[in-house]
């Protein structure tokens, strides 16, 4: 990767230096492990999973981790999965996918959703289990399946339908009928807007980017290195959560298909793709609708060492925060990691994997300036002094959301993987998870290398 | 007294503008923004005060920032500062384009300074004035270096016309960016081109409800019908304060755009859609635009009733310039807008918007606690009204009533009120959501030892009042004040039992609340200065124009409309019919007419009031027999809130009609009318004299601190003739002598209720005399 322009030397480099802490254990608290984590290939929506429905998806994570830890299913004391446009047939997904994977009908599940740190509070609400004693193992994932998305009728359809329903004389029905108008079909999309703010995802990157002066330039750059970054990792095999995954009537999809380094030229070409015509996001730099489910193994270290497992990493503090859903839509990871961090009596120093959840590149560098800025920390976080920008060689090292891609309820537990996989392969301590999510809410967490 | 505010998309048709004109003149008087301002230095000779540019590679930034004020006003210094600047951009070679942009985040430019134009003696001053404007706008218009408006906050007046002039707008998309021309609301006309450019740029229909109606236009809606080209988001937090960042957005995208119509990159000519392109074909011919020019002639005749030259002149002007060219479009232009400046309607409303800007001010400070939990006593009309406009100022808002029902209905009000706005998209629904949330609805007293203030709006009886103090006072907090919304029992009667009269005062709002923009304040001897800074405090976050009265019956408005009311009694015992009354009152300039008047106020609140005031004030107030009232009481004709008044009412009718069960009750109470006054002329002057005697003996006796006060309150609380500009202003600009000799000869017909008070009369001996000088 060469250095295309100003903004990657903001990265500063530091030597080895001692942690602040040695471990993050504490007493009297029982130390959760992550025995290992899975997940499907990520596909581009509409692509080999199109035909699926999410359950699917995320039965094949949940297989590929049966496979994977070899866990005896009735160990698993239960299974929480995350998601974000739900499949009204399969509300309770977890269920559907765990019963279909062969788990035990004596193992509860449940679904949660948060938007794009749906996964993210999947694990942690599997920690409060096992940290209250209530649990022992507990499986986390999560799924989003964009290929199909829950399209209704509009709501003076749906009405008059139930009402059709309730009618039950032949005159009753006519009647009903009778009030039928032609734009009753009109359908009604789910849409990737904030409800609060009606305002889009993209569009508020744009805004956001705009705010912190992000350049065009810049964000181009940043998705080009995310996407070589990936190219690289999947090249080398390092993205070693992926399991294969046998698409009923279809080839075996055995890696993500989003990942697509490209040119600055090419990608200055595009057209910005929310505010028109002089924005500065693009499908080039946006993460992209995405198909896939990722799974994870929790357990208490205890008996995760009884059952003669070598756990990969311990899941420490976490921390969740919100803020303003109309301007501060994505700035998550600003608030989110000094907060961590404090509760952890760890510094920025300490972390020797970055995992940030990359929605748009303009979102990732506008989060970076707010981190590196006084101003913004002073006025807006009621801190004395700026965070500082994690150095950029320690940060997504292994691509992101925007070239691994993006499937909402999913990505948490990849990024948790990305973090225990590459303290493994790099050598380091401790990885600092971060994400931003729809509703102006973010998610940070702590990952501790399991000592080797 | 209502005043409704539908939403007129100005693509539409010419047929639809303007509701009543004469509604609009309240409704948006106070939108204008506070275009007149002094100059406290005078500017210094070297460098440039109000205008300064940059240069950024080849695009020069102009930027407006007048010293010393919020906003950017349309001056002679601004003036000659605009046109020294665009002749250096234009004699330089380096520079290819520029942007105007203002400095200040919440004003591009908010109007011409109308002190410029009050101190002009002549109309041909104005004349001048205006072609001057002409000029330069009309060289920048033709500047072969394009030039972008990059306009953030208010954009009117001469303002709007200096962006239209530009070869390409770019506006933020924020709620304080409106554009519009109000000149018409003024008396005036856009003097600066804006009558010529302004049919070309959106269409003909669109021009004239924007010029006729005055009203401001939301940056998205002004995308839509062309008035800018593009759209800038207003940006959250960054690197600096939102509003900051903003105008550097702006100002960045608009040279962006700069150098695009200067490289040819970029058209400034729009995609103009169907119907637009429609109309536009549909205006080239000659029959058409004949018909579209008759239609909105004779609707602005009906509306103004002829009380309004502005609005026929702009008319008059836009004809002349598509009809005979521009050249005698500019100059029809120019001396018509000298001529209505020189009006008495003009001077009236000038007056006017000097006497708003004044009642929205606090003359008592800051209070010492801000109010941030209010209470209100009762849930009916005028209790969920002040609700509505306290919620959705964030204020946390205790609506406490005596029953379930009442509650309910009051809470639904609240609610109807929001989503209306949510209906017209001022509103998100989670906006209406959330400001919602700001209202608790009770039976109890649960929360009252929180509250800052409480304003009780209960039944207008003394002892119930008096019960409900008592009550308040056990519960509340030392600092809570205490505020009556009584429209005429006297506050100090009110504030007898309370334990801290200090904290008590009179806080009269009028129905509907949330459209009716008065609030009279009422404070008694014993009423302390903070208790009345709170009051006007919460009525200004209220969004309220504000009068401060002393104590006394009726106080000032009340007490005004009772010799009137009193008068459309007897006018109606005199055999007048109510529509007939109804049509002399409106043809004088009234928004409403007196017997309608009547239905909307409420039969039993007159008489209700007509008692009161009656023994208070004696044999002036008598006039018309207040039987009358007592009759349509007890038969249950109550006005427009029981179906019957002295029409009937009927949800989704349209035309209302006379309520013929009248007619036995006017017959019974039948008297002769006096030929000798009673013409039409006469029925108006009886109407009007009665109530602005009775207005400067209010001033007389000190009830009013200073006749402004009279006339606003008199023109947005009571609809007295905007034209006329107030009680106060009509005497100066008819004559008090002629009043005097009206009053006198109907003092001689029916006495005591028509004798001119002192003050009136001293006016009328001393010709020099003026109420303003």
């Amino acid at each position: 990767m060469t250095l295309v322009s100003g903004w990657l030397l903001y990265g500063w480099s530091i030597a080895v230096q001692t942690k602040t802490k040695k471990t993050l254990a504490k007493p009297n608290i029982r130390n959760i492990v992550v025995v290992d984590g899975v997940r499907t290939p990520f596909l581009l929506s509409g692509t080999s999973y199109k035909d699926l429905m999410p359950h699917d998806v995320a039965r094949a994570a949940l297989t590929g981790l049966l496979h994977r830890t070899s866990v005896p299913k009735e160990v698993v004391d239960y299974i929480i999965f995350g998601t974000v446009i739900q499949e009204v047939k399969t509300s309770n997904v977890a269920r559907e996918a765990a019963l279909g994977a062969g788990f035990s009908d004596k193992t509860p599940a449940h679904t949660v959703t948060m938007a794009c740190i749906s996964a993210n509070q999947a694990m942690t609400t599997g920690v409060g289990l096992i940290a209250s004693g209530q649990c022992d193992v507990v499986v986390a994932g999560g799924v989003e399946l964009m290929s199909d998305i829950p399209i209704r009728h509009s709501r003076k359809m749906r009405k008059l339908m139930l009402d059709l329903n309730k009618a039950k004389s032949v005159g009753q029905r006519l009647s009903v009928i009778s009030k039928f108008r032609l734009n009753f079909l009109a359908p009604e999309l789910p849409a990737v807007a904030e409800f609060s703010t009606s305002e889009t995802m993209g569009h508020s990157a744009d805004r956001l980017a705009a705010a912190f002066a992000v350049s065009r330039l810049e964000q181009d750059e940043y998705a080009l290195r995310s996407h070589s970054l990936a190219k690289k990792a999947q090249d080398e095999g390092l993205l070693s959560d992926v399991v294969p995954f046998k698409v009923p009537g279809k080839d075996t999809v055995t890696k993500d298909n989003g990942i697509r380094p490209s040119s600055l030229e090419q990608m200055a070409k595009l057209k910005p793709a929310f505010i028109r015509p002089y924005g500065t996001v693009t499908a080039a730099n946006s993460s992209f609708l995405t198909d896939g489910a990722s799974a994870m193994l929790i357990m208490a270290e205890e008996k995760a060492l009884a059952m003669g497992y070598k756990p990969k990493a311990y899941l420490r503090d976490f921390m969740y925060v919100s803020q303003d859903p109309k301007d501060q839509l994505l700035l998550g990871p600003t608030y989110a990691t000094p907060k961590v961090l404090e509760k952890a009596g760890l510094t920025m120093n300490d972390i020797d994997a970055f995992e940030f959840h990359e929605a748009f590149s303009g979102q990732i560098l506008a989060n970076f300036k707010a981190m590196d800025s006084d101003w913004f920390a002073q006025n807006y976080m009621g801190r004395k002094t700026k965070i500082g920008l994690p150095p950029l060689e320690k940060f997504n090292n292994w691509g992101g959301s925007l070239s691994l891609g993006h499937p909402f309820g999913a990505t948490g537990c990849r990024l948790v993987m990305a973090a225990a996989n590459r303290l493994r392969k790099e050598g380091g301590q401790y990885g600092l998870v971060a994400a931003c999510a729809a509703g102006g809410q973010g998610h940070a967490m702590i990952v501790e290398a399991y000592p080797k | 007294m209502e005043f409704h505010d539908p939403p007129i998309s100005a693509s539409q048709s010419a047929g639809i503008i303007g509701k009543l004109f004469c509604k609009f003149i309240l409704k948006y008087l106070f939108l204008i923004g506070y275009i007149c301002r002094n100059f406290t230095e005078s500017s210094a000779l070297l460098t440039r005060t109000h205008i300064n540019y940059g240069v950024k590679g080849d695009v020069a930034v102009i930027r407006i920032n007048s010293p010393n004020s919020k906003v950017n006003t349309l001056n002679k210094e601004l003036h000659s500062e605009f046109i020294e600047v665009m002749n250096e951009i234009w004699a330089s070679d380096q520079i290819r384009s520029a942007v105007l942009i203002s400095s200040k985040p919440g004003c591009f430019i908010a109007g011409a300074d109308i002190n410029m134009l009050a101190a002009c003696k002549t109309p041909q001053e104005v004349t001048q004035i205006s072609q001057e404007a002409q000029r330069t706008f009309e060289k920048l218009e033709k500047s072969t270096k394009p030039v972008v408006a990059a306009i953030s906050g208010s954009c009117l007046g001469g303002g709007l016309e200096l962006a239209v002039s530009c070869q390409y707008r770019i506006a933020t998309k924020d709620r304080k960016t409106v554009l519009g021309t109000p000149e018409v609301l003024l008396g005036i006309l856009p003097g600066a081109g804006g009558t010529q450019r302004l049919p070309k740029m959106v269409g003909v229909p669109a021009a004239f409800d924007m010029m006729l109606t005055g009203r401001n236009i939301r940056a998205d809606r002004a995308k839509k019908m062309g008035l800018v080209d593009q759209l800038v988001e207003p940006l959250g937090p960054g690197l600096k304060p939102p509003e900051e960042r903003t105008i550097e957005y702006l100002e960045e995208v608009a040279i962006t755009f700069a150098k695009g119509l200067a490289d040819k990159k970029i058209s400034p000519k729009r995609d103009k859609g169907l119907v637009e392109k429609l109309t536009a074909y549909a205006m080239t011919i000659p029959f058409v635009r004949q018909q579209v020019y008759k239609k909105v002639e004779e609707k602005v005749r009906k509306q103004t009733k002829g009380l309004y030259p502005a609005p026929l002149k702009i008319i008059d002007v836009v004809k002349t310039g598509i009809e005979q060219g521009s050249d005698a479009g500019y100059l029809s232009e120019s001396q018509k807008f000298g001529e209505l400046a020189m009006t008495k309607e003009s001077k009236a409303l000038m007056g006017l918007y000097h006497g708003q800007v004044l009642c929205k001010k606090n003359k008592f400070g800051a209070p010492q606690k801000d109010v941030k939990h209010l209470a209100i006593l009762g849930a009916g009309l005028m209790g969920a009204g002040i609700a509505q406009v306290s919620v959705d100022k964030g204020l946390k808002t205790l609506l406490k009533d005596a029953t379930l029902t009442g509650l309910g209905r009051g809470q639904q009000q609240v609610f109807k009120g929001l989503n209306d706005k949510v209906k017209k998209k001022a509103l998100t629904s989670f906006e209406r959501d959330s400001i919602f949330s700001n209202l608790t609805g009770q039976l109890d007293y649960q929360g009252f030892e929180k509250a800052d203030m409480v304003i009780e709006a209960v039944f207008e009886d003394l002892s119930l009042k008096h019960r409900v103090l008592k009550e308040v006072e056990a519960v509340i907090p030392d600092h809570c004040v205490f505020a009556s919304n009584t429209s005429a029992l006297p506050i100090s009667e009110i504030a007898a039992v309370s334990k801290r009269p200090e904290k008590v005062i009179g806080m009269h709002y009028f129905s509907p609340v949330d459209k009716m923009q008065l609030l009279e304040i009422i404070t008694t001897e014993k009423t302390s200065k903070d208790t009345s800074a709170s009051a006007v405090a919460v009525g200004l976050k209220q969004g309220k124009v504000i009068i401060v009265v002393k104590d006394g019956p009726g106080f000032y408005t009340t007490r005004c409309l009772a010799p009137m009311m009193s008068e459309v009694i007897r006018i109606l015992q005199e055999g007048v019919d109510p529509k007939k009354l109804d049509s002399l009152t409106t043809s004088f300039g009234f928004p409403v007419g007196a017997a309608t008047l009547v239905d909307e106020v409420g039969v039993d609140v007159a008489k209700h009031v007509a008692e009161d005031l009656g023994k208070a004030f004696g044999e002036r107030f008598g006039g018309g027999n207040p039987e009358l009232l007592t009759q349509m009481v007890s038969k249950g004709f109550l006005g427009r809130k029981s179906g019957k008044g002295f029409y009937i009412y009927q949800e989704g009718v349209k035309n209302k009609n006379l309520n013929s069960d009248m007619d036995s009750i006017l017959a019974s109470l039948k008297i002769p009318p006096k030929s000798e006054v009673s013409s039409d002329e006469d029925i108006q002057f009886r109407l009007v004299t009665s109530f602005v005697n009775e207005a400067v003996m209010c001033l007389q006796e000190g009830i009013l601190a200073t006749p402004a006060e009279g006339d606003i309150g008199a023109v947005f609380g009571l609809g007295f003739p905007p034209c006329l500009g107030g009680p106060f202003c009509f005497v100066d600009l008819y004559g008090a002598q002629k009043l005097v000799d009206r009053l006198k000869k109907y003092e001689a017909a029916y006495g005591k209720q028509f004798t001119p008070c002192q003050l009136l009369a001293d006016h009328a001996n001393s010709p020099n005399k003026k109420f303003y000088q």
